[in-house]
Formats: C-alpha cells, sequence, structure tokens
C-alpha cells in the first residue's frame, strides 16, 4: 500500500526549499550590484525584479510552511529535486527581461544548462549582451557546480541529519570532513582560493594576448567559473575561439581538469598527501580513458584528413576531447565543423568521453570515474573466478583515498547509475531523430552532450529547435546532474500524492 | 574553330562568374559550411567588430560577427587602425568588409577557422549606445520592493 505524503511531509519539503530560495534571491544582489557599479541601469533593474520575486516566493513559503520537524531521507531528496526546478524557473527571469532570450523557455534552457553546468545556449546577440547578465551566467555556474544545497548549507542550513541527506541527494555522497557543514565549507574555500588564482592566471594571459584589462579580468573571473565547474558557457559567441590563443587554451585545459578532480582528492593534496593523486582509481581511469578516447578521435581525425598537420589536428582533438571529457564544453571548433569535417570515428571518440565524465564529487557529468573502475575491478574479480581453481577465494580492491574491497553493493549501485546514463543518453538521441529529424550519430551527440552535463554542440542546439526538443534537453541537463536518484524519489511522491490513501 | 569559340567562351565566362561569386561578400554560415570549398581562397566578408582588437606584434585579431557567427580576421595592424568602435553592450561595432584569404584549418594559427585579411574597408561607422531607463521596469521593481516590504511586515506580526 502506497501511503499518501501527509500535510507535514509537505510543509517540511516547503521549510527546507524556501531556504534554498532565500539564498537563491540572495546571490542575485551580486550582479545587480554590479550593474549598478558599471553604469548599467536596466540590466541592475531586471536583477532587482527577479530577486525580489525570488525573496517574496521564498519568503512566502517559508512562512506558510514553517516547521521545526527535521527531513527525513524522502523530503531531502525532493527538496534537491525541486531546488532545481525552482533556481532554473527564478535564474531565467533576469535572462529573460534582458531581451537576449527569445522566449521563456529559451531563458529556463539557458538557466537549467547554467545551473546543471553544461553550457548549451540558445541567448541571442551574446556579444552585446551586458556585463551584468553575463555574470550571472557564469555565478549561475560556479553555484550549480558547487551546488545550490552546497550553497545553502553553507549559509543557510543549520548542521542537522536532514542537510547530509539533501548533500547526497545532489549527487555527492563523500563527505570529505565528518562534519557535512564543514565540508559544504571546505568546497567553497577550495573554489574561493582557485577562482582568485585562476582569474589572475586568466586575466594575466589575456593582457598578454591584447585583450583589454578590463575585459580581460572580467573575462578571466566568467571563464574560471565556467571552466573550474566544467560549464562551458563563454562571454563571447565565438566561446573560446574569440581568443584565438595557445596560452589561453593551456591554462582552461588546467583548469578544466582541476575541476574534474574529486573535492575529496583536492583535500588530500591541500593536507599534503600528493602521492594520492597517482593511487587513485579515478585519477588512473582518468589517465587511461583520456588516451583511449584522444586515440579514437585522433585517429578518425586522421582519417578524414580534418587537418594539415599533426600540430592542428593535435591542438583541436586534445582540446576538444578533454574539454568534453571534464564535462566543460569549451569549443575552438564551430558547431557545424563537428558534422562537416571531424567525420564519425572522431564525433564517436568525444561521444565516448563526453559520456564517461570525470570524478565522483566534483563539478562534472556523466557516468564517471569511480563507477567505470569498480565496474573494470568487478570484471576483473569475475575472470579471475572463472579462470582460478573452484576453491580459490578471490578479492578485488580498489585504492580510494584508502584501500576498498569491491563489494556486490558498490557494483549493483555503479552498474545501476550507468544504465541509467546510457538509457538518458539513448531516450535524447531518440528525441532528437524523432523531433528534430536529426541523424543519430549527431543526435546522440548533441543528447550525450545535454545529459553528460557538457555543453559541446553539434549544431542541434538552436534557436529554432522544437519546443519539445528544448523541454528534453531541460529534462536531461537536470537528471544527469542529480544522478537520477533524488528525480526518482520525486516522481514517486509525486505518484504518492496521486494514487496514495 | 566554332567548338573551340564556344569553349573559350564558356571558360571566360565561367572564370568570370567565380570571380564574381568570390568578389561577393560571402556569409559566415555558407563559409563554415562549405568550408573546403573556400579553404585557401580570396573571399569577401562583412560583419560587425566585436569585443577586443587583441594586438600580437605586427599584427592583431579582430573578430566580425555578420549577425549568425563570427569569425577571427588575422590583420596586420595598419589595415584596423580606423576602427573607432567594436561592438559590446554599450557599442555597436564598424561594419567592416574585409577581403582576405580563408583558411579552413590554418596551419599558422593551430587549425583556427579564420581569415587573413589583405584588405579592410569601412562601411558603416559605429557609435556609442546611449541605453534609457526603462521606466516600466523601474515601476515594476518599485512596486515589488512595496509587496516584499509588505509581506515582510506580515510574516513578522503573524510570527508575534
Amino acid at each position: 500500500m502506497i501511503l499518501r505524503p501527509r500535510l507535514e511531509d509537505i510543509k517540511v519539503i516547503g521549510h527546507y526549499l524556501s531556504k534554498i530560495i532565500i539564498g537563491l534571491g540572495f546571490t542575485m544582489f551580486i550582479p545587480a550590484i554590479m550593474g549598478l557599479a558599471f553604469g548599467e541601469f536596466n540590466p541592475a533593474l531586471d536583477f532587482l525584479i527577479a530577486l525580489q520575486i525570488t525573496l517574496f516566493f521564498g519568503v512566502t513559503l517559508g512562512k506558510v510552511c514553517f516547521t521545526e520537524k527535521d527531513s527525513n531521507w524522502m523530503h531531502g531528496m525532493v527538496v534537491v529535486a525541486l531546488s532545481w526546478v525552482v533556481a532554473m524557473l527564478l535564474g531565467a527571469i533576469p535572462l529573460w527581461l534582458s531581451g537576449h532570450w527569445k522566449s521563456y523557455l529559451d531563458a529556463c534552457f539557458d538557466s537549467m544548462s547554467g545551473f546543471a553546468t553544461t553550457g548549451l545556449v540558445l541567448v541571442q546577440d551574446l556579444d552585446h549582451l551586458s556585463y551584468t547578465h553575463n555574470l550571472w551566467r557564469h555565478l549561475i555556474m560556479f553555484i550549480g557546480g558547487q551546488g545550490i544545497i552546497i550553497v545553502a548549507l553553507s549559509f543557510l542550513v543549520k548542521g542537522s541529519a536532514g542537510a547530509f541527506r539533501m548533500y547526497v541527494g545532489e549527487a555527492r555522497d563523500e563527505k570529505i570532513l565528518p562534519n557535512i557543514i564543514h565540508t559544504s565549507q571546505f568546497i567553497w574555500l577550495v573554489s574561493i582560493v582557485y577562482l582568485i588564482l585562476g582569474t589572475l592566471a586568466l586575466g594575466i594571459t589575456a593582457i598578454l594576448d591584447g585583450v583589454k584589462p578590463l575585459n580581460a579580468f572580467f573575462h578571466g573571473a566568467c571563464i574560471f567559473m565556467a571552466a573550474f565547474d566544467t560549464g562551458g558557457f563563454a562571454p563571447q559567441s565565438q566561446n573560446m575561439l574569440y581568443y584565438h590563443s595557445l596560452p589561453f587554451e593551456f591554462v582552461t585545459i588546467i583548469i578544466m581538469l582541476l575541476g574534474a578532480i574529486n573535492f575529496k582528492l583536492h583535500y588530500h593534496i591541500w593536507t599534503g598527501n600528493r602521492k594520492e593523486i597517482w593511487r587513485n582509481i579515478e585519477t588512473v581511469t582518468l589517465f587511461i580513458t583520456i588516451m583511449a578516447t584522444f586515440f579514437i578521435t585522433a585517429f578518425g581525425l586522421k582519417q578524414v584528413g580534418a587537418y594539415p598537420d599533426v600540430i592542428p589536428l593535435f591542438r583541436k582533438g586534445f582540446y576538444q576531447l578533454i574539454s568534453g571529457h571534464t564535462g566543460t564544453g569549451y569549443q575552438t571548433v564551430y558547431a557545424r565543423q563537428f558534422i562537416n569535417e571531424w567525420g564519425d570515428l572522431a564525433l564517436a571518440g568525444i561521444i565516448c568521453a563526453m559520456a564517461l565524465g570525470g570524478s565522483v564529487c566534483s563539478t562534472t557529468g556523466g557516468i564517471k570515474m569511480l563507477r567505470l573502475g569498480i565496474i573494470f575491478k568487478a570484471l576483473k574479480q569475475d575472470i579471475k573466478t572463472i579462470i582460478l581453481p573452484s576453491r580459490a577465494i578471490v578479492v578485488q580492491k580498489f585504492h580510494h583515498v584508502k584501500e576498498i574491497f569491491v563489494e556486490d553493493k558498490q557494483v549493483r549501485s555503479a552498474f545501476l547509475i550507468t544504465l541509467a546514463y546510457l538509457l538518458l543518453y539513448g531516450f535524447g538521441a531518440i528525441a532528437g531523430m524523432l523531433f528534430g529529424g536529426h541523424p543519430f550519430l549527431n543526435a546522440l551527440f548533441e543528447s550525450t552532450s545535454a545529459a553528460g552535463n557538457v555543453g559541446l554542440s553539434c549544431g542541434i542546439t538552436d534557436v529554432g529547435m522544437p519546443a519539445i526538443l528544448k523541454i528534453t534537453y531541460i529534462f536531461q541537463m537536470w537528471a544527469g546532474r542529480l544522478e537520477f536518484i533524488s528525480i526518482f524519489t520525486l516522481l514517486g511522491f509525486l505518484y504518492a500524492a496521486i494514487k496514495g490513501r | 574553330m566554332k567548338k573551340f569559340l564556344l569553349l573559350g567562351f564558356s571558360f571566360a565566362f565561367f572564370v568570370l562568374h567565380l570571380s564574381l561569386a568570390l568578389a561577393w561578400p560571402v556569409s559566415s554560415v555558407t563559409l563554415i559550411d562549405n568550408a573546403k570549398e573556400y579553404d585557401g581562397k580570396t573571399v569577401v566578408y562583412e560583419g560587425e567588430a566585436i569585443g577586443d582588437i587583441m594586438k600580437r606584434g605586427a599584427y592583431s585579431w579582430v573578430n566580425l560577427n555578420d549577425s549568425v557567427n563570427a569569425i577571427g580576421i588575422w590583420a596586420e595592424n595598419s589595415l584596423l587602425k580606423d576602427i573607432a568602435y567594436t561592438g559590446a553592450y554599450k557599442s555597436k561595432g564598424d561594419w567592416l568588409e574585409i577581403t582576405g584569404v580563408f583558411h579552413r584549418a590554418c596551419p599558422e594559427h593551430g587549425g583556427d577557422l579564420d581569415i587573413h585579411a589583405q584588405a579592410i574597408r569601412n562601411i558603416n561607422n559605429g557609435c556609442a549606445i546611449m541605453h534609457k531607463l526603462n521606466i516600466d521596469k523601474r515601476n515594476l521593481a518599485a512596486a515589488l520592493l512595496g509587496i516584499l516590504g509588505i509581506t515582510w511586515i506580515l510574516t513578522r506580526l503573524i510570527k508575534q
């Protein structure tokens, strides 16, 4: 028998949701102040309007749903799933008011793309967008990359078991420090330190490349936020191609790789345990998969003669590959070049890289290295079991901060999430073929990019694509970012609300 | 003889047609979608200068947006000295016509799709854009401030 959720359940969900909405409202003060400082008064007004609407919803919901009861697992998961939808709807308001998005749906698309750190865009005339709106586009990537819940946990929610449940619901199942609030604060500390260093590195590189100092540091900050959070937005319509700069590509590759590393690993590197980077199953798997997918991509590019020389082939192939594998989506080629010039094999290499993603507890999307490593170890264990005498006891270990024995529970979980991702990639590809009339490989490329929160595009994502395809990609970005569990819980909650007794 | 004359005329017509076609501005979509055909050829491309003019020694990069895509132009500094405005939120950039060699995957620039300019002509001067304060937005913001204030006071009163 399914039990219908009680009023108290809805109040708990509403109570925590209100805190997240209020938190989101306060973040809108940053671009509003920035707009006033830059003399961009209309954009500043867009944010004043949006933040007031957001705070109104947050305050009202908090009052209506006031409760002192702590949340359980179901509440935590539903809060997380709903938070991302509400953040998309409210975060889209200032974008839509700017007039650079043709419809509110398009603004929602870019808002979800930002929060989910995907990087697919429907913005129009980006080259004339204000600093204020551009800052917001990149700031939502920074917030979404760390996790909307992390923001709330760090500043608004007191330490409780409920806080941990929401943390897990946001696809972060690893605690770095014993206390979840301290874990959230550590994630912010790492991100802020890297933000300062990354902005300086990119800003100075841009100045040396001839960009004016104000633009150089503004672009530096924006691009750091989008690269470290493996997002892929850029302040100009040409994305990374705007800079025509090898040093800029080099710095962004380093930042993208830093973003693809587990925050737990950052903690160990910061505390002096540098050997961990060479031993950890995730970094080892990441290295192997980068090499393997790059080999496929490079071979594909060579096969079709996409580049006249080995240096352009390496520069273009490797950059797009790292960008796809880390789930960033920065491009130094035009979207149509993927289809027109890269050939099927190179596209397949990039699709594989996008599907795999980076580390767990990082800002990347996709299946992720830990799961892939565990599945490989389990396969190795099974093969050993078959080969060795039946009396032999086969144990398999992997190194992830400490030595861990491979258990059925971990393998099952890794397989289930991997299967869910594969189904999501396939679902989007079919939608692309069905609603957009695109060939299979192109549709799979765009679908994997959306569901793996990557942002590389072969040109399907366009303002003219059917609304149903836009909604499909929004759903994929949302489900891919949250890694399904909280979304399944929300669907179960809604089902229980309708069918339960 | 007639055959030769006909062939000669056809050839001349073809060459003339091709050179005329290449003399007309080509859009960014055409260049990107037919990059192999245009690779290494002299093309005319026009668009709005956007963002920064990035100086690299005796040459500079400027990106020209034809309203669909922006393409990087590699030009001698002397060719770019007359650009007064580049497109941004507060300015409309100069609309330039570039004659130059198109590269699908430029070997000099790491495989970038670009145009190496030979001549640049300023078709339309850009200008500074004055954004007037949107009164409707201002009024809406003021009304929302009032509503938010009342809501906050009510929540305080209910608490008491």
